[in-house]
């Protein structure tokens, strides 16, 4: 049992969590991630910690709402408790000193990105950033960025905010200004293919962060495999980070699909359930 | 111990079983029928998730417990792999003392509930039963004895805490909740060590939670005994990866003293055949964790699984039975097994292969899967497989297969799930630099005293192993914790 300390919505769908897990506040590094089930018959459902706060014994989860488990978590409060939370899961990233780390982030893939780029900041590396969202709205974590980063780069599909355009665009802008020696791109799987497709083009390293489904998150299941340079991986313990040219993107996709019926299914009878 | 000979024969000489001998003609005792286990329809069964096993009435026990010999060398017990005293016990039921019976079985067992259903005794006690051995019989039904000991003490609500020894203070630590972790608990806690269990997922029990299904060994039988050892006094500490929420090194510095790692086999094994990882494949874990641990099928649980009409599972041990007989109580059309030997060499219980048939499973074997197609959402539609013949035997003494040229043909199936084995979970041996293992990644162990290349670890069950039983993974337990018990006390600690 964990309890949540402090709740606040970033956008309409997005919000922060603040929970007690002292253990895991402790021992996380960037790229580490948590499972958690909001109740006896919930699911276990896999989120990035965002940032912690070690003195506190906290961590951070930034959340989008997109299903039926989520919104559960959401009409959560500060006081409640969560029925399980265990991690710190999957590999840390690699962090080293390297030049300039171009990092952008689609949608709800921000938050992931967050730990990742106040690593590199901490490493000592030069950090431009890419936000994308569909509209302004849906934009998170704006000003934490601009903290940590040398420069943001913001994108909307609408242009209410920041550029008119796709996450690519931002980033080709700073591709063809200068020179970058690194790139991580976290996002929905469609941005992440064609992201790290560009990169690929200007032969920039780079890694992606995947989302996969997941059961356990301590490979006991394989739910999470994806293909990578030809080769089965486990998400949850070979990744979550991956060399993004090698990752199979389309077949990541359809595996995201797997239970698309199921979901919508599930989601409208909790809503129902809901309105009741 | 328990096992030696000349114990054995001072129990067997107490006048009451004597008595118990005298008051039955042997040859009356061999004239009688072994006892047949009550079982629900096929037709019925498989449609629901309720135990397949009715258990035996007292009268049956008392009966069946009546064949037994009770033999001057019970040739039985070598073949337990934890050396239970079983002619006593069956006597015991045959005296009417059924809380006595069970009190036996926890000498030397501490899951008996469970044993008596999932152990293979048809190639451990009993095929080393004096009736099958010289009379060519059916053996003593040592396994539905078992059971009929442990669910009755159960069920009268009268469970025998074992006594603990007073406290001496040392903090142990157990990784792993499975049958070897709680076994080794149990005698921790016992001897008198502060015993805390750590358990990656968010229920205890390991395996017997997550893999083998409720129609064959209901969750309740385990928490009974999880319960049993929190009274002793046991911390179970769900949620809590050793490795990863805390190091080794973390644990030693807050006072741990000695760990067992019970960690299991949990790694799922693929084939790594073009498709594999396309929608609605699933390794067995996956399948049968979503639906025993997860709750998916059971109204107002939120996982969900997919339900196949035409589900082909890959393999023939127990774990695979344990997923065709799943899918078809989903409502799978065709559940099917593909395996590529006969069904001589099926490594699963000959119980429950002979139960999935009446169940209405079919049966494919000598045939392998080649290759999955799938249609335009991803989804799984068709498997290729190729069908085998059996040549000369291999390293392990079964005939190897053989694939028949030209035999290639297409199967319809919308599920398909993957059983073909595990690899030993490499959390610990990734976290613990230093660690002895083998090439297959199985932990190195004194056979002795189960322990590890690293003087505090001590290790069981699967995580050495690679694979095996229930009972052998508490038999471990148990000697790993004689193990720890006297390296701390050659340690002064
Ligand atoms: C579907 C299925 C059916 C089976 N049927 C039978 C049968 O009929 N009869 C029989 O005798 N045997 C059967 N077996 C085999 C038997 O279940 C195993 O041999 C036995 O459970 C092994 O016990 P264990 O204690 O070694 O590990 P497990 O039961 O695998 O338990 C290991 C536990 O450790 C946890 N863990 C792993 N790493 C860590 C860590 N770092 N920190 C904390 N926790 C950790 C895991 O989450 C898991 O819960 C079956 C197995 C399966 C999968
Ligand atoms: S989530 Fe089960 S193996 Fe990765």
């Amino acid at each position: 049992m964990n309890k949540i300390i402090s709740k606040d919505f970033l956008s309409e769908l997005v919000f922060r969590m603040v929970i007690e897990a002292p253990r895991i506040a402790q021992s996380r590094q960037p790229g580490n991630f948590i499972i958690l089930r909001v109740d006896e018959h919930g699911e276990r459902i896999p989120l990035t910690i965002a940032d912690a706060n070690p003195e506190a014994g906290t961590i951070t989860l930034i959340v989008q709402i997109v299903g039926c488990s989520t919104r559960k978590l959401s009409r959560l409060e500060a006081g409640d408790f969560l029925s399980d939370l265990v991690g710190p899961l999957g590999k840390a990233t690699h962090i080293e000193k390297s030049g300039t780390i171009l990092c952008a982030g689609g949608g709800v893939g921000i938050a992931p990105l967050y730990p990742i780029v106040e690593g590199h900041k901490k490493a000592g590396n030069r950090v431009v950033v890419v936000l994308a969202a569909r509209t302004k709205d849906l934009l998170i974590l704006e000003q934490e960025m601009r903290q940590q980063a040398d420069e943001v780069i913001v994108m909307t599909d609408d242009g209410s905010y920041g550029s008119r355009g796709l996450v690519t665009q931002g980033m080709e802008q700073v591709i063809q200004r200068e020179k970058v020696h690194e790139a991580v791109v976290i996002g929905p799987a469609v941005m992440m293919k064609f992201a790290s497709m560009l990169t690929r083009k200007y032969n920039i390293p780079t890694v992606a962060s995947l989302n996969t489904i997941m059961v356990d998150g301590t490979g006991m299941c394989g739910a999470c495999r994806c293909t990578v340079e030809g080769k089965t991986k486990f998400v949850c313990v070979d990744g979550p980070e991956f060399d993004a040219h090698s990752v199979d993107f389309d077949e990541m996709l359809r595996r995201l699909g797997a239970y698309k019926e199921e979901e919508v299914k599930a989601y409208e009878a909790y809503l129902e359930q809901l309105q009741r | 111990m328990e096992s030696s000979q000349e114990y054995l024969a001072s129990e067997r000489a107490q006048t009451w079983r004597e008595d118990l001998r005298k008051s039955v003609k042997a040859a009356d005792r061999t004239k009688k029928e072994r006892v047949k286990m009550p079982e629900q329809d096929p037709d019925v069964r498989n449609k629901n998730s309720l135990e397949v096993n009715l258990g035996i009435s007292e009268a049956q026990a008392i009966a069946e417990a009546q064949r037994c010999l009770d033999c001057v060398t019970p040739t039985c017990i070598t073949g337990c792999p934890v050396n239970i005293n079983i002619p006593k016990f069956i006597k015991k039921i045959e005296s009417g003392d059924f809380a006595g019976a069970a009190k036996v079985l926890k000498e030397t067992n501490a899951l008996p509930a469970v044993c008596g259903r999932v152990c293979p005794q048809e190639v451990q006690c009993e095929s080393q039963c004096f009736y099958v051995q010289k009379m060519n019989k059916p053996a003593v039904a040592i396994g539905n004895l078992e059971r009929f000991a442990a669910d009755f003490e159960r069920e009268s609500g009268q469970i025998s805490v074992p006594e603990v020894a007073p406290r001496k203070g040392i903090k142990v630590g157990v990784v792993g909740s499975g049958p070897s972790g709680l076994a080794a608990a149990g005698d921790l806690i016992k001897m008198g060590y502060d015993v805390t269990v750590f358990e990656a997922l968010h229920e205890i029990g390991g395996v017997l939670k997550y893999g083998i299904p409720e129609f064959r060994l209901p969750n309740v039988m385990v928490d009974v005994e999880i319960e049993n050892l929190r009274q002793m006094g046991v911390v179970f500490e769900p949620n809590f990866i050793v490795g990863k929420t805390a190091s080794l090194d973390t644990l030693r510095a807050e006072g741990y003293k000695a760990f067992f790692i019970g960690s299991g086999a949990g790694l799922p094994n693929f084939m790594h055949i073009p498709g594999e990882n396309a929608i609605g494949i699933f390794s067995s874990n996956e399948y049968l964790t979503r639906v025993n641990l997860m709750g998916a099928s059971r109204p107002g649980y939120d996982t969900p699984v997919l339900k196949g009409r035409n589900v082909a599972v890959i393999g023939g041990g127990n774990t695979a039975m344990d997923s065709v007989r799943t899918a078809k109580r989903l409502g799978a059309e065709r559940a099917m097994i593909v395996y590529r030997r006969s069904l001589d060499e099926m490594p699963a219980r000959k119980e429950e292969i002979h139960h999935a048939m009446e169940e209405g499973v079919e049966f494919l074997c000598l045939h392998n899967p080649l290759e999955y197609l799938s249609d335009d959402k991803g989804r799984v539609c068709r498997m290729k497989v190729q069908q085998m013949d059996l040549g000369e035997p291999d390293a392990s003494g079964r005939r190897r297969p053989v694939p028949r040229e030209g035999s290639e043909f297409l199967l319809d199936v919308d599920t398909v799930i993957v059983s073909i084995g595990v690899s030993p979970n490499p959390l610990i041996s990734q976290a613990v630099p230093g660690l002895e293992v083998t090439r297959w990644g199985t932990l190195v162990v004194n056979p002795d005293t189960m322990q590890t290349s690293i003087p505090d670890l001590f290790a069981g069950g699967d995580i050495v192993r690679g694979g095996a039983t229930v009972i052998l993974a508490m038999g471990d337990g148990r000697k790993a914790a004689a193990g720890m018990d006297a390296w701390l006390k050659e340690q002064n600690i």
